[in-house]
């Protein structure tokens, strides 16, 4: 089979729920299989006719923008359910991912040691990693939210700048415990044997067949589906949560509604276990974003790209909504990869400004970016897609006079 | 519903503890103790006191320019109630505006002992109330709306970050993202002090220029009509409205008077340092530590915090690696969360 | 002087205020009283330009000044003190009073001097800090402030609210001694029977309409008031 083919084929996921999510509101029933369809046939024409390239590049896209939308999501429950300012998300994204790191990645042996250090090796396979990745952002969020979420809402957001920066520090500081700063490289990859030959022993013959035709160099499109899973899985598990008792809390909370049955113990309780979820989230978005690079240093994880991007990402596609986190994401992530073509294309009206402005291309899209967010903060603090209407308990009692 | 069981054996021993250590001797006590502590492990690693006491004054110099810096948030957090997270890219500003004006001026001779010339001080003089200017238009573009929809001070806190990436993409576009200097190729010798410390007179001029500006600013606050209004807009802003003053007026004059702070703190930085567009950002956290460990609203208790930051910061390089500085701010941050959220001077 | 004609009002969504009536003379003591939740406060803020009514006018002085705001209708020459954090706590008695007349660019030691011959606590306490004081000195310093613009209506919300019996009496004298001195008092009050002791004047506010009004004494006696508005 055509390797065109095999690849189309790794698209359909993707696509069909990309499909989905633009068609109607339909019932599931007439849903699922035009979603399937429409994502079947858009994925075959892409895999043929665009050039590989290209869609090579469209793939790498929508990993990225697809971990950030993880990142987002985890956000979501700190800001748009609980009303959490977090301003060091880069934290716990760098926890998860370094945690993954040394959890997957084996003791560097024989001449390479002399080069590379980490604190530890175990070998582990990658569902391990991410799930450890999880368990240690959760962690450290429960030791940074302890003094902090009590707090006003200022308070916890520079506490949460000071432990991102401190973390970042660290993984560049510390050569023992991450090489830093120095990359870790070698970090593998989940199911890369279905891209190498001979294809993945455990599988069935006809399925080695199917996935035979793969160059390594294919092996985005295997992620993409990895990526695309942990997403839905994510999302739905969101998505339950928030219909359920304990998300509704989360909301009452937000609102500051007064209820009889909660004491200001309760409130600091629930508001720690989303700070926490939330970072468990974001921990594995870390983990998914060092299984993509293979190799990754404490520079990756700068308040710029790991913290402030993600937040203008939440506030466009609209807090309190899950769909919105995604979008978010994918919007921004668009902008930020597209403009550098862009701006190459503006190169010589840049030029004739100044000598040096084409180099500094990359601080226009900062400078876009952040009016941005204050556009949407001033304008449409809702975002694109405004909060998720959720049905709620029964009406909270009615309030005393003035 | 239910509702929670009354324990009959009174506060728990832990909140018990926690009223003691919540005053503001205990808080008092325990930062002498860190101050202490960090002198000791120094002392224990064999680092000379001379070397320490020499920390010890640079921490001094570096709280001066922290607190001109801290000075002006904790006015912002009085009046505006909210956490202007644009503070330290302000700071960057004023340092950069500097530069500018000192391009656009012939260049004098250096004026003994002093590393620069008239053209730095004119430069200073200039750049201050641009950058309270441009404070002030943040806050009619941004802020002021955000107030009419009667945001959250968190909103406000998420537009002043914004305003952070705003204005320091603007300095990377104009100038780059490489280090500069106000002059290069100049001898900065430095002078003995006593007890053979040894500062470079450009320092001492930073202390001093510090000083200056701390008594205008107490004098304003307690002096003036617009200081007084200033501290009762921050006290009640309600009982401010109610009482006749212009709110909007004290507002501007905040943002002047904080903006300009904060653009001769990075000037003095980069006097004392050297220029990059992260220079300010990356005295965030110890601005924002020593507002929280004075008392946030409080700007004679962000003075006194940012001296003590700055010491401890400075001291803790004799033994710890120095890109971990603001670590130690922020350790002492959470120490103070945890202990007595409202700082040493702040309100109940 | 002060004309209320039909204010309809209230927070966000929530109507407080429903058609309210009442006007303030020349010189007068006006009192408004009420259950709680009648709305009387809310009264004193739509006057106040704290508030802005949904319907009717306000009138004083023969000017519309619904719709103004505080700082405006200060220097119209009515002040409002309010019942709660009525005092810049970190600022000294002296401040306290300064900011009163911050609309003024005059010397203001006459001013002050009057308000310390009104109040003779707070003279001695002029450089004290208006936080550390008690509750009845915290309500002089409150009505010292508001006095600084001699303003011709005075509007007071509660002034003797958590105050102890004998600063009760207190700080009605200084009203009634505010009074004599020529200015017109708008009072809301939920000690009712000695305000209305005092009132030229009152209106019974209740559900944030008017019941009942007429001269503070015909109240007083009045059984019907007395059963279902001033209490045991």
């Amino acid at each position: 089979m055509a390797p065109e083919l095999v690849r189309g084929t790794l698209l359909i996921l993707p696509l069909a729920l990309l499909a989905g999510r633009l068609l109607p509101a339909w019932p599931p029933l007439a849903r699922v299989p035009l979603s399937l369809l429409v994502g079947g046939l858009a994925a075959l024409a892409i895999a043929l006719w665009l050039p590989p390239g290209v869609v090579a590049y469209l793939v790498s896209f929508a990993i990225m923008a697809s971990i950030y939308a993880v990142l987002a999501l985890g956000l979501n429950i700190q800001w748009g359910y609980t009303g959490l300012f977090n301003i060091g998300i880069a934290g716990f994204f760098a926890i998860g991912a370094f945690t993954t790191a040394l959890v997957t990645t084996t003791m560097p042996t024989g001449p390479i040691a002399a080069f590379t250090q980490q604190w530890f090796g175990l070998g582990a396979p990658f569902l391990v990693g991410v799930l450890a990745a999880g368990a240690v952002a959760g962690v450290v969020a429960l030791l940074v939210g302890y003094p902090t979420l009590r707090l006003r809402g200022d308070y916890l957001a520079i506490a949460t700048i000071g432990i991102a920066e401190l973390i970042r520090l660290i993984f560049q500081n510390e050569r023992w415990l991450a090489n830093g700063p120095q990359p870790m490289h070698g970090i593998p990859q989940p199911l890369s044997c279905l891209v190498r030959e001979p294809v993945c022993p455990w599988l069935p013959a006809p399925l080695q067949a199917f996935f035979g035709p793969l160059a390594p160099r294919d092996y985005t499109f295997i992620y993409l589906l990895v990526v695309t899973l942990f997403v839905v899985v994510i999302y739905l598990a969101l998505e339950r949560a928030i219909r359920s008792p304990w998300g509704r809390v989360l909301r009452a909370i937000r609102e500051e509604e007064d209820s009889a049955a909660m004491s200001g113990k309760d409130v600091a309780s629930f508001r720690m276990q989303a700070f926490v979820v939330g970072a468990v989230i974001m921990g594995i978005g870390g983990a998914l974003y060092a299984h993509h690079m293979i190799s990754i240093d404490f520079s990756h994880f700068d308040p710029l790209h790991a913290t402030f991007l993600i937040w203008v990402m939440l506030m466009l596609g609209g807090s309190g909504n899950h769909r919105g986190a995604i979008l978010g994401a994918f919007v921004i992530w668009a902008i930020w990869s597209g403009t550098p073509f862009v701006i190459d294309m503006l190169r010589p009206v840049l030029a004739a400004i100044s000598p040096e402005l084409p180099a500094r291309g990359p601080y226009l899209r900062l400078l876009f970016i952040a009016v941005l967010l204050i556009l949407i903060l001033l304008y449409r603090p809702k975002g694109l897609l405004g909060e998720e209407k959720t049905v709620s308990l029964a009406a909270a009692p009615g309030r005393s006079g003035p | 519903m239910n509702q929670t069981v009354q324990s009959n054996l009174g506060p728990r021993p832990l909140e018990r503890l926690k009223h003691l250590l919540g005053s503001r001797e205990a808080l008092l006590a325990l930062i002498v103790l860190i101050l202490a502590g960090l002198w000791l492990i120094a002392q224990a690693q064999g680092i000379p006191a001379q070397r320490l006491l020499s920390l010890t004054v640079r921490g001094v110099m570096l709280g001066g320019i922290l607190a001109l810096g801290a000075i002006g948030l904790s006015l912002i957090f009085g009046v505006l109630r909210f956490g202007n997270f644009a503070h330290g890219d302000l700071m960057t500003t004023g340092a950069y505006l500097a530069l500018l004006f000192i391009a656009l001026v012939p260049l004098g001779s250096p004026l003994a002992p002093f590393s620069f010339g008239y053209e730095f001080l004119l430069a200073l003089v200039l750049a201050m109330p641009l950058v309270g200017l441009l404070g002030y238009g943040l806050d009619r573009l941004i802020f002021r709306r955000l107030r009419a929809q009667k945001s959250q001070s968190v909103i406000f806190a998420m537009a002043a970050l914004g305003s952070a990436f705003l204005l320091r993409s603007l300095i990377y576009l104009f100038w780059g993202a490489d280090f500069l200097f106000y002059y290069t190729g100049r001898a900065r010798p430095a002078i003995e002090l006593f007890a053979g410390i040894r500062v470079r007179p450009d320092q001492l001029f930073i202390l001093g220029l510090v000083v200056v500006l701390v008594i205008l600013v107490y004098l304003l606050l307690e002096k003036t009509k617009m200081g007084k209004a200033m501290r009762a807009t921050a006290d009640n802003p309600e009982l401010a409205r109610v009482s006749g003053i212009n709110t909007e007026q004290v507002v501007l004059w905040t943002w002047l008077i904080g903006g300009a702070l904060a653009g001769a703190s990075g000037v003095m930085y980069g006097l004392d340092t050297q220029l990059r567009p992260e220079m300010g950002w990356f005295l965030l956290l110890p601005l924002f530590a020593s507002v929280i460990l004075g008392g946030i609203g409080n700007p004679y208790g962000a003075l006194a915090g940012a001296l003590v930051i700055a010491v401890a910061w400075q001291v803790s390089t004799a033994f710890l690696n120095p890109a971990y500085g603001p670590g130690i701010a922020f350790v002492v941050m959470i120490v103070v969360l945890l202990v007595r959220p409202q700082g040493l001077f702040g309100k109940a | 002087m002060l004309t209320v004609d039909s204010v309809t009002t209230g927070y966000g969504e929530m109507e407080v205020l429903r058609n309210v009536s009442l006007t303030v003379g020349e010189g007068e003591i006006v009192s408004i009283i009420g259950p709680n939740g009648a709305g009387k406060s809310t009264a004193m803020k739509v006057v106040f330009g704290l508030l802005k009514p949904w319907q009717g006018t306000i009138r004083f002085q023969g000017e519309e000044i619904g719709g103004l705001l505080p700082d405006q209708i200060v220097r119209k020459g009515m002040c409002y003190v309010p019942q709660v954090d009525n005092v810049f706590p970190s600022l000294t008695v002296e401040e306290n009073l300064e900011m009163g007349a911050f609309v003024l660019s005059t010397p203001l030691k006459e001013r002050k001097e009057r308000v310390f011959a009104l109040f003779p606590r707070l003279a001695e306490r002029r450089r004290q800090r208006a936080g550390k004081m008690s509750g009845g000195e915290r309500q002089m310093v409150a009505m010292g402030r508001a006095l600084m613009l001699d303003p011709k209506l005075l509007l007071l919300d509660e002034p003797s609210a958590g105050l102890a019996p004998f600063l009760v009496d207190m700080i009605f004298e200084r009203v009634t001694d505010i009074n004599r001195m020529g200015v017109a008092i708008l009072m809301v009050e939920q000690n009712a029977r000695k305000s209305l002791a005092m009132a030229h004047r009152a209106y019974v506010l209740a559900n944030g309409q008017n019941r009942i009004d007429g001269p503070g004494d015909t109240l007083l006696k009045d059984p019907e008031v007395g059963r279902l508005y001033l209490g045991g």
